[in-house]
């Protein structure tokens, strides 16, 4: 035999064997899977994993009463807008679809929209465990066709956490009730002319900390009056109303009288970090901010502060006038979804049912530090132990609450209100002038037939 | 003679054409296929969510006409050619030369530890450039705590010259590559042609301008393409240092289609933006071309 056939033959064998090693490799896959497979994919942020520990708790007990079902719990790492992204990619097809994600509840109506999600409507009816969530956590996962896309699993909701300490020797009231708008800026204004180094009042201002700017500063200012972002009536995004002009104006009076922080500390991405710090070292008197803001000071947190809590109170946002319920605040939350495309749909809602039953919930919300969704969680001592009276105080807020308007094109309206808050904030527009702007950058993504004036 | 299929000019074309199938059938897949594909969508409305995102409809030049109408747009397109002038061009371009230009004709071990020095800005990834110079120039950075030695009040640099601070970043982080191209350009001049003008009694700036630069034109204009393509892209940088703001004020054309495509999901609005941004790489390309007459 030549060298030539030689060389030719051997690369015969090692084609046939090829062949036979990858057929052999995908054989054994098959039999070692003779079950089912449950892919369920999360969002992780940071290095504290509390959804992850909850999920893989939930596998094990889920894997324990199905015998042949092998649970695959993955985490999608990154930001938040990054698993947005990739699971909006992998919902798109059947091959790569999850059979269990976890939703921010904003995402619903878009993704609904997509066709990404499958509703449960009739499954949640005939589930004796719905009975036991929180009326107004519940529309956070309706969607606007009126179906059901998700069972939630947390919420949360913002409001004015001050300053004990600082009130008492400024004179202000404590426990301190703010009736309207009037009197947090008449406190603020107090605590500036009592402390010149405290930052009277902080709230996030700027396109740098994107959505907690359109919702934690500007949404719990506007839905305090009698207007709102959406006319539902007629599915229409209202561009221009007093109760918007009246926000704007509520921010410049903020910056225009020195109450709120140096806007080079306001307007970064690194915001919330530098709120932290200056809180921990009692350098801001009121800040409007969410009920997780104490995570950052507990026992394993980053900035363990024990006295947090002796020193920072949570007290509701009042409204602009005081009117309607008298107080009001803003609410999100997670949920875990059915992606439309997974034909493991039984079984998806067999492991939900499991993960968000009253012991998982337990210890998932006190792991997380969030807002209970279920209202036996949230009556049950062990978790007003484990979370101390801000929660508790927070949990109550969700009487008032308001969810965002998530109809398509929400994510552009969130960026044209960071727009005008920060054009206000910075005093390169005047209220007026940041309305009108923020009137054109709408109609312009939307549409001019989908938005009106009120 | 017998016939030798090795041999024959017919035979070699068709081989050539054989062997380079392979990568052309690759070529035409994944680089011209997508650029195929970003024009097409770039008239859609695709979107990542929404109802976009399961019906994608054609929708003509909605997306351009909307883009020329958003004053964002128009401040970014500004951005980025202000990034581009003084980062790019004067920045990394002329420093680059100059360093090179310095540097020739210097003992090797000068030249080895400038050289070094120069590099580590290359070497270094650009997020990491990023959080260098985010340290340096943040409210309690390396800057402020040296300015406060001699009584200067810190500055807020990155929310006061948000601009300034990101072509100063980039010029640090790229300088070192138009110095390796200026480096071997000078290298090739022959010392004879500038030794016959030196006794001609030309001086070292006539040197310089009629003899030196002309010499060099070709590598001149491969830098001066290089570097801004490579600039138009830069993302990573200013989306760490600033994210585009305060504002829109450091806001370049990358991170305006980053937050249409990813922020606000409207992918078929961020395809668009891309092309407008290839179209203004294709145009300074050809315009360095064209001015420093240079055949391609």
């Amino acid at each position: 035999m030549g060298l030539y056939n030689a060389k030719k033959l051997v690369a015969i064998i090692g084609a046939v064997l090829l062949v036979f090693v990858t057929s052999a490799c995908g054989s054994s896959e098959q039999s070692a899977g003779s079950g089912q497979t449950l892919k369920v994919i999360y969002s992780k942020n940071g290095t504290n994993d509390p959804v992850g520990k909850w999920l893989k708790k939930v596998e094990q007990q889920f894997e324990e009463q199905h015998a042949n079902v092998d649970v695959n719990v993955v985490p999608v790492k990154g930001a938040e807008g990054t698993f947005t992204s990739k699971k909006a990619l992998m919902l798109q097809s059947e091959e790569t679809t999850p059979d269990v994600i976890t939703e921010d509840t904003y995402l619903i109506n878009s993704d609904a929209a997509a066709g990404y999600l499958a509703p449960i409507e009739d499954r949640v009816k005939k589930w004796d465990g719905w009975d036991h969530f929180i009326k107004k956590v519940k529309q956070g996962v309706t969607a606007s066709d009126g179906k059901i896309y998700g069972v939630p699993y947390s919420t949360d909701t913002r409001g004015l956490w001050y300053d004990v300490n600082l009130f008492e020797k400024a004179g202000l009231p404590v426990p301190w009730h703010p009736k309207n708008w009037q009197d947090v800026l008449n406190a603020a204004q107090k605590i500036k002319q009592s402390f010149p180094d405290v930052i009277p009042f902080w709230m996030n201002s700027g396109k740098a900390t994107g959505e907690a700017t359109t919702m934690q500063t500007f949404e719990m200012l506007l839905y305090g009056t009698n207007n709102t972002l959406y006319d539902e009536e007629s599915g229409k995004w209202i561009v221009k109303s007093p109760g918007f002009l009246d926000s704007l104006k509520f921010i410049d009076t903020i910056y225009e009288k020195g109450l709120g922080p140096k806007l080079s500390q306001v307007l970064t991405g690194q915001a919330g970090t530098v709120e932290h710090h200056l809180m921990r070292k009692e350098k801001i008197a009121i800040a409007l901010d969410g009920n997780w803001v104490p995570a950052f000071w507990r026992e394993n947190g980053p900035n363990p502060w024990p006295e947090a809590m002796e020193t920072y109170h949570f007290a509701a946002m009042p409204t602009q006038h005081g009117q309607g319920e008298g107080h009001t605040s803003m609410s999100g939350g997670w949920a875990l979804s059915i992606p439309a495309k997974s034909d493991q749909k039984d079984l998806a809602w067999e492991f939900i049912k499991l993960a968000t039953n009253k012991e998982n919930m337990m210890f998932a919300d006190i792991s997380m530090g969030n807002l209970p969704a279920r209202k036996d969680v949230e009556e049950a001592p062990e978790y007003e132990k484990a979370l101390g009276r801000a929660y508790k105080k927070a949990a109550q807020f969700l009487k008032f609450t308001h969810y965002r308007p998530t109809f398509e094109g929400y994510t552009s309206v969130s960026s044209a209100i960071q727009a005008a808050v920060e054009a206000v904030a910075t005093d390169s527009l005047e209220p007026k002038a940041a309305m009108n702007q923020y009137a054109k950058d709408v109609k312009r993504a939307v549409g001019a037939d989908n938005v009106v004036t009120k | 003679m017998p016939w030798n299929p090795f041999v024959t000019k017919n035979s070699d074309s068709f081989r050539a054409i054989l062997f380079l199938l392979p990568s052309w059938i690759l070529l035409l897949l994944f680089i011209a296929g997508p650029i195929l594909m970003t024009f097409y969508f770039s008239f859609t409305n695709m979107s990542l969510t929404g109802s976009a995102a399961q019906n994608i409809e054609f929708i003509g030049f909605r997306n351009f006409v909307k883009m020329f109408s958003d004053p964002t747009f128009q401040t970014s397109v500004m951005n980025t050619i202000l990034f581009l002038i003084f980062s790019a061009i004067i920045g990394q371009q002329i420093l680059g030369f100059l360093i090179a230009f310095l540097m020739k004709e210097r003992a090797v071990h000068f030249r080895r530890i400038i050289g070094v020095l120069v590099l580590a800005g290359w070497i270094t990834p650009e997020i990491i450039v990023a959080f260098i110079w985010f340290a340096f120039l943040s409210n309690e950075g390396t800057l402020n705590y040296v300015l406060g030695w001699v009584g200067i009040a810190p500055v807020a640099w990155l929310f006061k010259f948000p601009m300034v601070s990101v072509v100063v970043a980039n010029i640090w982080h790229g300088t070192a590559f138009s110095m390796l191209v200026y480096q071997a350009a000078l290298d090739d001049v022959p010392k004879d042609v500038e030794e016959a003008a030196k006794i001609d009694g030309a001086n070292g700036w006539q040197r310089l301008w009629r003899i030196i630069l002309p010499m060099i034109r070709g590598s001149v204009m491969t830098n001066m393409v290089l570097i801004t393509l490579q600039t138009l892209g830069v993302f990573t940088l200013i989306y760490a240092l600033t994210g585009g703001g305060p504002g829109t004020q450091s806001e370049t054309l990358p991170i305006f289609m980053y937050d249409q495509a990813f922020i606000n999901y409207q992918l078929g609005y961020g395809t668009a933006i891309s092309l407008v941004l290839l179209v203004i790489g294709i145009i300074a390309s050809l315009l360095y071309v064209k001015f420093l007459k240079v055949e391609i």
